[in-house]
């Protein structure tokens, strides 16, 4: 038996989620048995010997033109016939925009199933179980899969990658069957530079602004002091819905589920929603001027103060740390 | 144009759940039923399309057990021409059964455009929009953000880290959505009491054999107590060491 895993590639570059992907496939390997396979559709190869480091044994590489950018139809041809030559028990993918697009396909034509966005896999008397947040958060789910093979998809920053192993890997061709001229969606360009910047669910610090904060204008400091922590810009419900910040920053169910390392609230309340999206981080500030506030019953550490004081102080002491490192 | 939008009745998002006794549901006991927030943005797509580009029926869909059909009363009143309803006692069928069912009903059914909302708001699988696609081979574009229609294509932007993929698809095609499309409207008095009268088609969903099993459903482990470390400016020197020396993330 053999786990097999799914490598993203964006502009010819591994993205950095397939080394965490490769982490739980190797801890699982160690218990279920078998290599780790990746599979990588690409124009050509990205350098997939190196994810030997990171606990590949080989890759499959499905070259072609037109994989240059993700291609739903051709992507999943490729997954599909590296699962048929390798025979994998489990196949596992990132939770990324590509692989939330590209497993549930994989799965339906395969006919088995699919567990999205977990953040833990365990394989107890050879079976895979897969545990994942459901309502945003407010639940967590364990599902088992009847049938083989299992497919999952891990959240990301959740899972540690694989200990160096200066190893490297095999990279073997893979054949697909790929007429690009028959294709009826296709990725014509990017509308913004992809990479320019940390998206919120990859993100290792997040600083988030709402409500409290009175005015769009003021926003200015969370972008401030996200800057000084070299984070991410993330905002409550409340304020998308008043048009201060796009959506794509909203952080909450009917948002985005973040697990970053350190989470930082700003004149957020903590309703039901928003915890549910945040509440897995490692580390949570919450600075809000109301002691009664729902957020500093999550909060690792809590600040009693206003915004407009206590954001610009925050700002220059993580500035002057930031100069001695 | 025949637009057909496939929905699922779900939590409100502002329930506290509960474990039901069988350790695998979630308890129904006190739960508001919405229609799932991202199928709201699915609906009204179809509907500024059908009134404003292409004219035609819009119909939506749903798996489930008897309630569900006030959650499709719900659509028909926000503008949906029809509903139909597709029968099963299952609790929790898994994405690919509510694939498979929504998919033999859509064969045939000679849609233009098939919507679905880019996850449920309760089990959040994101799934079954590109699984039907699949089953149907139809091409697909989830995460919809923007989308323009022109004749037999249509532009899609969808949202992913760092950016916006612009996709090309040709029609017919499906599309899940993300929120930022479109502000789904609210139901109209009007609206409410036309969609008493237009009609819900029943019929059994043939889901086929499940491949999820649910083992268990749990609350999250609570976090432990955190500390407030003090008080406006003063705090911030405390906080900063904290953060530096006891969480050791900064």
């Amino acid at each position: 038996m053999s786990i097999l895993v799914f490598v993203e590639q964006r502009d010819a570059r591994v993205r950095s989620i397939v080394r965490e992907v490769l982490g739980e496939a190797s801890r699982l390997a160690a218990v279920l048995g078998g290599p780790v396979v990746g599979v990588c559709p690409a124009a050509s190869d990205p350098g997939l010997a190196t994810l030997g480091d990171a606990g590949a044994e080989r890759v499959l590489l499905a070259a072609h033109e037109a994989f240059a950018r993700y291609d739903a139809a051709g992507y999943t041809l490729a997954v599909v016939a590296a699962i048929e030559a390798v025979k994998p028990q489990v196949v596992l993918f990132g939770a990324s925009a590509m692989g939330r697009d590209l497993a549930p396909r994989v799965a339906a034509r395969l006919g088995v199933g699919l567990a999205t966005d977990c953040t833990a896999l365990a394989a107890d008397g050879g079976r895979l179980t897969a545990t994942r947040p459901v309502f945003a958060g407010k639940a967590i789910q364990k599902l088992a899969f009847p049938r083989v093979p299992a497919l999952a998809s891990l959240r990301p920053k959740v899972f540690a990658p694989a200990a160096a192993s200066g190893r490297t890997a095999t990279v073997e061709p893979l054949t697909v069957g790929f007429d690009p001229a028959a294709a009826r969606a296709k990725v014509v360009r990017m509308a913004a530079a992809a990479g320019a910047r940390v998206d919120l669910t990859e993100a290792d610090v997040i600083v988030s602004g709402g409500r409290g904060l009175q005015d769009a204008g003021n926003f200015r400091l969370i972008e401030e002091l996200a800057e000084a922590l070299g984070a991410a810009v993330g905002a409550s419900r409340a304020v998308v819905d008043a048009g201060w910040r796009p959506h794509s920053e909203q952080v909450g169910q009917t948002g985005k589920t973040v697990s970053p390392k350190l989470y930082v609230a700003v004149g957020i309340s903590g309703a039901i929603q928003h915890l549910a999206g945040m509440s897995s981080s490692r580390c949570i500030v919450a600075i809000n001027k109301d002691p009664e506030a729902p957020i500093f019953k999550v909060a690792d550490y809590g600040v009693v103060g206003r915004f407009e004081e206590v954001v610009p102080a925050l700002i220059e002491a993580v500035k002057q740390l930031n100069a001695q490192v | 144009m025949i637009q057909v939008v496939c929905v699922k009745q779900v939590a409100d998002t502002e329930t506290r759940v509960r474990v039901a006794a069988d350790g695998r549901n979630l308890d129904p006991a006190g739960v508001t039923w919405i229609l799932s927030p991202y199928d709201e943005i699915a609906v009204e797509q179809a509907l500024l399309i059908r009134d404003k580009q292409a004219p035609g029926e819009v119909v939506v869909v749903s798996v489930g057990g008897p309630g569900v059909q006030s959650t499709l009363r719900n659509a028909l009143a926000m503008g949906a021409d029809r509903a139909i309803h597709l029968k099963t006692e299952t609790i929790g069928p898994d994405p690919l059964q509510v694939a498979r069912a929504l998919a033999e009903e859509l064969r045939g059914a000679g849609a233009e455009l098939v919507w679905f909302g880019k996850q449920a708001a309760d089990d959040d699988q994101a799934q079954v929009g590109p699984m039907v696609a699949e089953l149907l081979g139809l091409p697909c574009v989830t995460m919809a953000a923007g989308f323009a229609l022109d004749g037999g294509k249509a532009t899609v932007e969808r949202e992913i880290e760092g950016g916006r993929e612009v996709v090309e698809v040709t029609l017919p095609a499906a599309i899940t959505t993300e929120k930022g499309l479109n502000d789904p409207r609210y139901a109209s008095l009007k609206g409410i009491m036309a969609a008493k009268r237009k009609p819900i088609e029943e019929k059994p969903a043939r889901l086929g054999e499940p491949a999820l099993e649910v083992v268990a459903l749990e609350l999250p482990p609570p976090r432990g107590a955190g500390k407030v470390v003090g008080q406006g400016v003063e705090a911030v020197s405390v906080l900063v060491r904290l953060l530096r020396e006891e969480a050791k993330v900064i």
